[in-house]
This record gives structure tokens, sequence and C-alpha cells, in this order.
């Protein structure tokens, strides 16, 4: 592993916090939500913020452009210097002047943070018309020459592009291209690429690097991924509760941490080197499909279209206590092979076996009884629940609708609790009430309280926290213990897959690419696209959780 | 696009013909008999049998339904029972009013209620928003005759700085059309801007909480400019069908507006017709209204196209 280990004490100081405090407006009396940070950034630095959510990470960010919403969150101290100026004593149309020229923000998510009805040319305009004097036609040939220099494809035709038209990488160029149109002196980024895939982001951060080097941009980077951190950073501030816990240059910091958080932290990042393998205990398949295709439109009355392929004759089986990864980037139809096996939409064409009767073609009423057979854990805990029902309603409502006794099922939901991790008693509260990793703890006894053969799991831990992470993946692991059940995995994260999958299918376009056992496919890639997306995971030769490099395997 | 526009039109038919058949046998199942009433008090059962006979009231339901749309087919709306004038004329003679006065109402609605929705959204929480809220609430609940009679108490009356009913075609005389025209429109206009406020407020709050808000923001957009640039274009679809759906609402005040205002156009036309029974006249004024609201949602549906580049039919 190669890390960036530049030097910065000749470079000036961009910007400077000092013991800035921000805290929920007119509330000065619980604790505060940045609670005395301090840090430098100097000239051509790139600074990474790490952290869980609620951290503080972004609030900061928010603090320094001075775009915190303002009836919510006040900074109640310290002090923000770009340069020699102190911007907390700055009028704010001063403030604004400076944002946008001085100082540039890019976000997380590049497909909700362009306006959907302004061409995108336009958008990138608009920061020049506000901060500058420039002829309209001095103005199209530097937004011409940005998106020349965010490496776009046809430049003339991307300046007409309304927003929708764009791929979410195409998507964050512009927004990067918006962000250093006035070669800002900062540059900050939260979450950049947190939303891309990953051979996507690997071309993104890339570029932001490259971009640094040529204007000289001081960068303060927000991220939860510490694969990125090992990539880009040169100095890391590691944040929890609203407080930078340690501050080192990367290296000194994957090495040797100090604090017991980052040490936590770090041991937390899953590995990429695949887990031991179990022998299998069973043989016979609980879920088998069969040459299943998925087409999306096509059809037309007159003139019938192609249509697109999500899925194209994937074949895939999983045996009883087993766990099947499939991995992909976005469209690379994993979602849609999920969603088909659930029958939460129908197969175009083949099989789907769940313990042993083929329901790809089964009518809605026949499919009924076979449904408790397989269920599903989605993604994101916060939507995932009722918000009006309480945690032991949502947990008994399939049972139920079984015909189980109402008792019984409350019985067993309280057993449900307890293996999960949660207090019995907590059955009668609501989800509000609980932190995504409780929810996401919720969603997976709702899933087992039908007691199912299959379980899917699609990215079911993709918006956690690494710790938390870590904490429902072993979950998983127990639960498959302890009741035999076969589990498909839907991630995009090759470090989970890693840690919980015997077999991984690899797959791209609606196309199965690879398949086998973890250690051959993630080890030893026989593919071209599955070397590309291992060659792509950031942070891929350092091992976080022993504070080393990887050793070279193979 | 075109190919959509073309199968909206035809779309159109199948709910012309429910409208027919369902206007025809409302009007014929409902009591009241306009022999009866062109007749008068006293006339004999022979004198009625004779005026029924020659309406064709006598003939059988079936008879007397084809025969009118064999008459529309040809383009014909009949001849009203009572006077005897043919439909369409007594249609066009009284349309302008009503059109000039809906057309006057649609602006002064959108021209008041946006704004003041926009700026509800973006004072959210603060008396501005409270105001608009209030008023909107208020808007809904008092009835339409009861804003056009204390509208000509203050104006009219009070403050005599308006005439007190009738109507000038602008066309003759623009400042007589105004004067006469203003308080019908604003009376009209009060349902309408509480509907479109509350929509417009919604919507934008809504959209303010969008990311791309916050982009323009650290751009440092102007304020004004994130509001009506950025924010409202994307706010707009919401806005557009509810200010389409609500037409229903200016249709249907257009008959009391009309009538408080003693202005000639088809609302009081309508009642007149129904308060005589003179069923080929109802049944012209339902098609048309029916018609031109299924035409104002259709270019609804369109302008979605110019407002959001991503809505392709």
């Amino acid at each position: 592993m190669k890390f960036k280990s530049r030097t910065f004490d000749q470079a000036h100081t961009v910007l400077a916090l000092r013991e800035l405090s921000v805290n929920l407006a007119g509330r000065p009396d619980i604790a505060p939500i940045l609670d005395r940070i301090s840090l430098d950034i100097r000239a051509g630095e790139t600074a990474c913020l790490v952290g869980e959510s609620g951290s503080g990470k972004s609030v900061t960010s928010l603090a320094v452009m001075g775009l915190l919403p303002p009836d919510a969150l006040e900074v109640t101290g310290g002090g923000i210097k770009l340069g020699e100026r102190d911007l907390r004593a700055m009028s704010s149309p001063d403030l604004r002047r400076l944002r946008g020229r001085r100082m540039a923000m890019i976000f997380q998510e590049p497909m909700t943070a362009l306006n959907p009805v302004m061409r995108v040319g336009d958008q990138i305009d608009e920061v020049l018309r506000v901060h500058t004097d420039l002829s309209p036609r001095d103005r199209e040939a530097k937004v011409l020459d940005m998106l020349e220099q965010v490496q776009l494809p046809d430049i003339k035709r991307m300046f007409r592009s309304y927003p929708h038209q764009l791929s979410g990488g195409q998507r964050q160029r512009i927004m990067i291209a918006m962000a250093l149109v006035l070669e800002p002196e900062l540059l900050i980024a939260d979450e950049p690429t947190t939303a891309l895939d990953v051979t996507t982001q690997g071309q993104i951060l890339k570029l932001i690097a490259d971009l640094q080097e040529r204007h000289g941009t001081a960068v303060l980077f927000i991220t939860h991924d510490m694969g990125v951190v090992a990539e880009i950073a040169d100095t890391v501030h590691v944040m929890q509760h609203g407080r930078i816990v340690e501050s080192a240059p990367v290296e000194q910091l994957l090495r040797a941490p100090k604090e017991a958080y980052t040490t936590q932290l770090l041991k937390s990042v899953p590995s990429l080197v695949p887990r031991r393998v179990r022998e299998a205990t069973h043989t016979e398949n609980v879920l088998d499909v069969r040459a299943m295709t998925k087409v999306y439109g096509g059809g037309g009355l007159i003139f019938r279209s192609e249509g697109t392929r999500a899925a194209n004759e994937v074949s895939l089986s999983v045996a009883r206590g087993r766990t099947l990864g499939i991995v992909g980037e976005s469209g690379s139809g994993k979602s849609t092979v999920a969603r088909c096996i659930m029958r939460l939409v129908d197969p175009t064409d083949g099989e789907i076996r769940v313990v042993g009767t083929d329901i790809a073609r089964l009518s809605r009423g026949k499919l009924r009884p076979h449904r408790r057979h397989i269920q599903i854990v989605f993604q994101d805990p916060f939507r995932s629940l009722n918000p009006r029902w309480t945690v032991g309603r949502s947990l008994v409502e399939g049972p139920l609708n079984f015909g189980t006794d109402r008792s019984e099922a409350m019985k067993h939901a309280g057993d449900l609790m307890e293996l999960v991790g949660l207090p019995r008693d907590a059955l009668d509260r609501y989800p509000h009430q609980f932190s995504g990793g409780q929810r996401q703890r919720i969603a997976i006894a709702r899933a087992v309280a039908m007691q199912p053969d299959v379980l899917v799991a699609d990215e079911a831990v993709s918006a956690l926290d690494v710790s938390i992470q870590a904490q429902v993946l072993e979950l998983l692991a127990d639960i498959q213990e302890k009741l035999g059940v076969a589990i498909l995995f839907i991630t995009h994260d090759l470090r989970v897959a890693a840690q919980i999958c015997d077999d991984v299918v690899v797959m791209q376009h609606g196309n199965v690419v690879e398949y086998g056992s973890a250690p051959e496919v993630l080890a030893d890639p026989k593919h071209d696209y599955t070397r590309a997306l291992i060659a792509a995971a950031p942070g891929r030769e350092w091992d976080f959780a022993n504070f080393r490099p990887l050793e070279q395997s193979a | 696009m075109l190919g959509y526009i073309f199968r909206r039109i035809i779309a159109i038919i199948p709910v012309m013909v429910i409208v027919a058949v369902f206007v025809f046998l409302l009007l014929r199942l409902t009591p009241g008999d306009p022999a009866a009433i062109l007749a008068g008090d006293n006339a004999t059962p022979e004198q009625l049998e004779r005026i029924r006979n020659r309406l064709g009231l006598a003939d059988p339901l079936h008879i007397q339904f084809i025969n009118w749309i064999d008459q529309l087919l040809r383009g014909d709306l009949g001849t009203s029972l009572i006077s005897g004038t043919d439909v369409s004329a007594m249609i066009g003679s009284r349309i302008w009013p009503t059109i000039n006065i809906g057309v006057m109402t649609i602006i002064i609605s959108v021209l008041l209620a946006v704004p003041m929705g926009v700026l509800a959204a973006w004072r959210h929480r603060s008396w501005v928003d409270y105001l608009v809220m209030t008023f909107s609430v208020l808007g809904f609940s008092i009835p339409v005759f009861v804003i056009g009679y204390i509208f000509i108490q203050i104006f009219s009356i009070e403050l005599r700085a308006l005439p007190i009913q009738g109507y000038r075609a602008p066309s003759e005389d623009f400042i007589g059309f105004l004067q006469r025209a203003i308080l019908p429109s604003l009376t009209l206009a009060t349902i309408y801007v509480a509907l479109i406020a509350r929509m417009t407020r919604a919507s934008m709050l809504e959209v303010l909480g969008e990311d791309y808000i916050r982009t323009a923001r650290a751009k440092c957009v102007r304020e004004n400019l994130v509001l009506f640039r950025h924010a409202l274009r994307n706010a707009s679809v919401p806005i557009m069908t509810i200010i389409g759906t609500g037409f229903a609402l200016l249709i249907s005040g257009v008959v009391v507006t009309e009538s408080v205002f003693n202005i000639p156009g088809i609302g009081r036309l309508t009642v007149d017709a129904i308060l005589a029974r003179d069923y080929p006249v109802i049944q012209a004024m339902i098609l048309l209204t029916a018609g031109i609201y299924v035409l104002v949602n259709l270019i609804i549906d369109i302008s979605y196209t110019l407002i959001d580049p991503r809505i392709r039919y």
C-alpha cells in the first residue's frame, strides 16, 4: 500500500477551525452538536473527516460553508478562518460572495444535488454569472473548458443535457466542474462517492486528486469509508459525538491508532480476504433457480420492441444453512433477481424452485402458502417498518396471516426479539424509538418470524455504519447457525461479501459472469469484470483490522 | 408527443358520449315539464298534449335521444323549447362575458396565489405563513355569493369606487369592462386563490428541502432566484394540476357570480334554462362545460412537458 505521505510544512494554511462549537438553535442547555473542534488544512492537502453517522462530519462542513439550517443549528463559539479572513466576523453578503468563489462544496447524492429542470451547462454557468462579470461567450468557453477538465465525453452535448440524461458518475463530474470552475482555495467534498459504483468511485477519486494537484486546492473530504481514506488522505481526523478524537497523518493512523475509538473503527472494517471455508452440513437445495430471465418493457401491440433484459438466464442454488452472495454494480440485475425470487415481480422465463416447488408461474392465490418459505430484509431500515405500528404488531402480522394463535404469536415474537439481541418488552415500542441498527435487527426478526427456509437480504447492511454493520453480519451468521436458514445476500460491497458468503455470484448487465465458492471468486477471479471490481475496491492492499498491509497471497 | 395528443383527443369522445347519455337521462328523470311551463297556469290537458307533440316530448325516450344525437352529429345543438331560438346562437351571444371574466379570474388568481404560496413556504411557520393559511381557510369556507355581496357593499356602496352590477364588452369600452369585471373576478378568484396558494406552499415546502436547493445556495445564488428560478419550476407540476382540477370550481362559481353581479354570461343562461326545464339548452351547456374541462386538463398535461424535461409522453 502506497500512502500519500507528503509534507505540507511549506504550504500556507487555507482553512483553520479553532474550537468551533455548534448547538441546536436556542438550546445552549443540551449537549452541543459540535464540541470545540479544531483542525487545519493547508494548500494542496487532503484532510479526511471520518466517523459514523451522527458524529458531526456533515455539520462541520455546513458550518464552514455557512449553510447550517438557520432555525435549527447555530455556531456558538470558536473561529473559522479561510486564509486570513475570519468567516465568523463577516457580514452575510460578504460571506455569500466568498461561497462558491473561495470555497465550494460537492455533495453525496449526484442524483439529487442537481436541479432536474435546468440544463447542466446552465447550472455551471450560473456560478460564473453570480460571481464574475464575464461576457456570455467567455462564460460558455470557461464552462466547456471545465467540462473538458472533468473528462466528460462530447462536451457540447453535455452542456445542453438535463441531469436525468446523465449517469451517476457523469453527474458527479458535473458537480465537480461546478465546484471547481472558479478555482476555489478550499473544496469540501461530503461523501462524494458513497452513492457511486465502485469502479466509478475509483475514477471520481482520481479525478478529484488530479484536479487538486493541478490547482493546488485544499480538500476537506468527508467519508465513512476507511478504504477511501487509505487511498486519498494526507491527514485524517476521526470524529465521534461531535468531537475530533484523533488526528494524524494517514499512515500513522492506520498503523498505530492511539485512541480506542479509532482502533474499534478500524477493527470493524470487513476484510477483503474471504473467511475460512465452512463445511457444508446439508446437501438439500432449498432454493434452485434455473435459467431465469426477466425482461422489462418490450411488447407493444404493433411494433414489438426489444425491452431490457434485467436478468438473463440466471441459474443459482443455495443449500440449507449456506449463504450465497450476489455481487455487482448498480444495473447489474442483482436486485431484479432478488425481486423475482420473492415474486415481487414476475419472471419472464425460467424456474424458481423453493423447497422443491416451482413458484415462477404460480398465480397470486396459489403462491400464498409458499410465501412463508422465503422472506426478505430490505436495505433501508428507516422505511421498511410501518412507523405507526408497534414492533410487536409488525412481528406477528405474518404468523397471524398464516393462522397462528395471537397469544402464541406474541410469545414467539418475544423470543425473536431476544434472538436478535433486543429486550422482550420492547415489543410495545414504535420503530422511531430504535436506532438504525436496532431497526435492521427488528426487520430480520420479522423475516425469520415466518420460519422461512430462505432469507433474502437485499443490501441489508449497506445503510449501516461499519461497527453496526459488523454486529448485524454477526447476527445473521448466528441466526443461520441456530435456524439453519439459507441466506441469499445481495450486496455491492465485496468486503461484506467476503465476510459472510460461502458462494458468490458476480453479475454484470443481467448476466452471471462468475459463480463459485467465495475464496475462488474473490481471491482468484477468472473473469475480467470480477478482477476489475476487486481492483477498484479502495484500500484493498491494507488489512485495516490488523493495522498492516495485506500479505501478497496470490 | 403528437401521437400522445392525438390519442388524448380521441379519448375525449367516449367521455363526451357518457356525459351526453347521463345528462339526457338525468333531465328526463327529474320532475318538471317544459310543456307545462310554456303553456302557463291556465292550459287545458289538450293544449299541453299539443305542445308536447310539437316539441317532440311525447316520443319514447330512446327516439328522443337518437334524434338529439343525430342533430348533434350534424353540428346542430337544437332550438330552445322556450324561446324557439337557435341554441348555438344563444350560447354564442352569452359566452364572451363568461370567458372574459374567467380568464381574468385565472390571471388574478395565479398572480396572487403563487407568490403567496412561495412566501408562506419560504417563511415557513412565521406570521406570513399563518396569514396565508388563515386566508386560505377563509377562502374555502365563505360561500361565493357572500363574498360577492361583501365586495359590492365595500367597493360599490360604501366607497362608490365601482359600478354595482352589469357588464361591458372590452372591445367597446375597455375601462368600463375592467370596472365592472374586477369585482366578479375577485369574487370568483377567492376560492381559487385559497386552493392554489395552499398547493404552492405545500409543493414549495417539499422542493425547498431538496438537495439541489442546497447546491444553489452553496453556489450563493441570490435567495429570490433560488426561490423563483430553482424551486418554483420544480414545484410547479402539482400547482398546474390543481389549477386544472380547480377549473371545475370556477365553472360552478360562474353560475353564482353572474347572478350576483347581473352579468349576461352562460352561467345565468344555464340557471334560467334549468328553471324553465329548457332541455336542449341545458344539455348543450353541460356538454360544453364538460368539453372545456377535458380540454383544459389536456392542455395542463401537455404543459408538464414544458415544465419538466423528465416528463415525456
